[in-house]
């Protein structure tokens, strides 16, 4: 039997699209690129959820430890499932984690730190929601990674799990420690 | 009847002129406050993706919207508060995508799909041969 083109044609196009759908079936259309990948992380001095404490600022991350910035709200469901990992990688000294209060209310996030545990070093709080623009958040929880030199090594949307820790986060910290 | 007619007609008519902008968030210059609307119709809603920002109730589409319109005030012109919001959020935000390496395919598909259907509709219509004179559809069918 002789292949002809117009037999070729259609079969090899539906190769190509067979393709193109398979990939497309397996990105998840929620997962942004972030614009802040191997970026300085925007400035940002937030005032501190208790008084008394120091402000969260951009600049005081450089130098030091290794930085895991957690986006979270006293309202938003999805915090409250990541947080027993928080709670739990909270006790590493590895790396400091901190934590912005997202279009909260003082009370209302201080009652969710008591009810909850407080995993965070510290606290700033964004209640215009400026700052989470800045660093082009789409929702709460969302955690960036920032390095010593105050770059964004990696965003995770969403919250975290441990499988996003282990394979995404814990080579981070390794790299951090060893140089 | 009538009356209930022409009142449905009017929620149907209103329904489309609805948007999520508040009173309070609008600019007293009609002309700027027209330039933001331009803008957040074309800015996309990150929470509920398919939604501009315009169209949108979350309260991020709300900050944005009130982020468009600081910067207008401020004197910015159109393409420099579409950079302001790309330059945090990617050209994801977009809801018309800009014509870029990576988005040449789906700006040129559609043209190359109807060159290509052009030219099998050529090709195909060339193998057939002509009716010779006189002949009609009714001769051509009998035949077979």
């Amino acid at each position: 039997m002789r292949l002809r083109l117009s037999t070729l044609l259609p079969v090899g196009l539906f190769a190509v699209m067979g393709v193109v759908l398979f990939v497309g079936l397996n990105r998840d259309p929620k997962v942004l690129p972030s614009t802040l990948l191997n970026q300085p992380l925007p400035a940002f001095d937030l005032p501190p959820l208790a008084p008394g404490q120091p402000n969260l600022s951009s600049e005081a991350m450089k130098g030091g430890k290794l930085t895991l910035v957690n986006v979270f709200g006293s309202w938003c469901v999805s915090c409250r499932y990541e947080h027993p990992l928080l709670m739990r990688v909270s006790k590493d000294a590895r790396f400091n984690l901190v934590g912005i209060d997202w279009k909260d209310t003082a009370d209302d996030a201080n009652q969710y730190l008591a009810t909850y545990g407080n995993p965070y070093a510290q606290i700033g709080t964004d209640q215009g929601g400026r700052t989470a623009i800045d660093l082009g958040v789409s929702g709460a929880p969302e955690t960036f990674v920032v390095d010593k030199q105050g770059k964004v090594r990696l965003r995770v949307p969403g919250p975290l799990t441990p499988e996003i820790w282990d394979k995404q986060i814990e080579p981070l910290i390794k790299e951090s420690g060893a140089s | 009847m009538m009356r209930k007619l022409l009142f449905a007609l009017f929620l149907i008519l209103g329904s489309g002129l609805a948007h999520a902008v508040m009173p309070d968030e609008m600019l007293a210059d009609p002309a700027l406050e027209a330039r933001a609307r331009e803008i957040s119709q074309n800015l996309r809603c990150l929470v509920c993706q398919n939604q501009s920002i315009d169209d949108s109730n979350a309260s991020l589409a709300k900050d944005l919207r009130v982020i468009v319109r600081e910067r207008l005030t401020a004197g910015d012109s159109n393409e420099q508060v579409m950079a302001y919001v790309v330059k945090r959020y990617g050209n994801y935000v977009l809801l018309k995508p800009p014509f870029q390496a990576d988005t040449a395919l789906l700006w040129l598909l559609p043209f190359l799909l109807m060159l290509a259907g052009l030219g099998a509709a050529y090709a195909y219509l060339r193998q057939q041969p002509a009716p010779e004179e006189g002949e009609t559809t009714n001769d051509i069918l009998k035949e077979d």
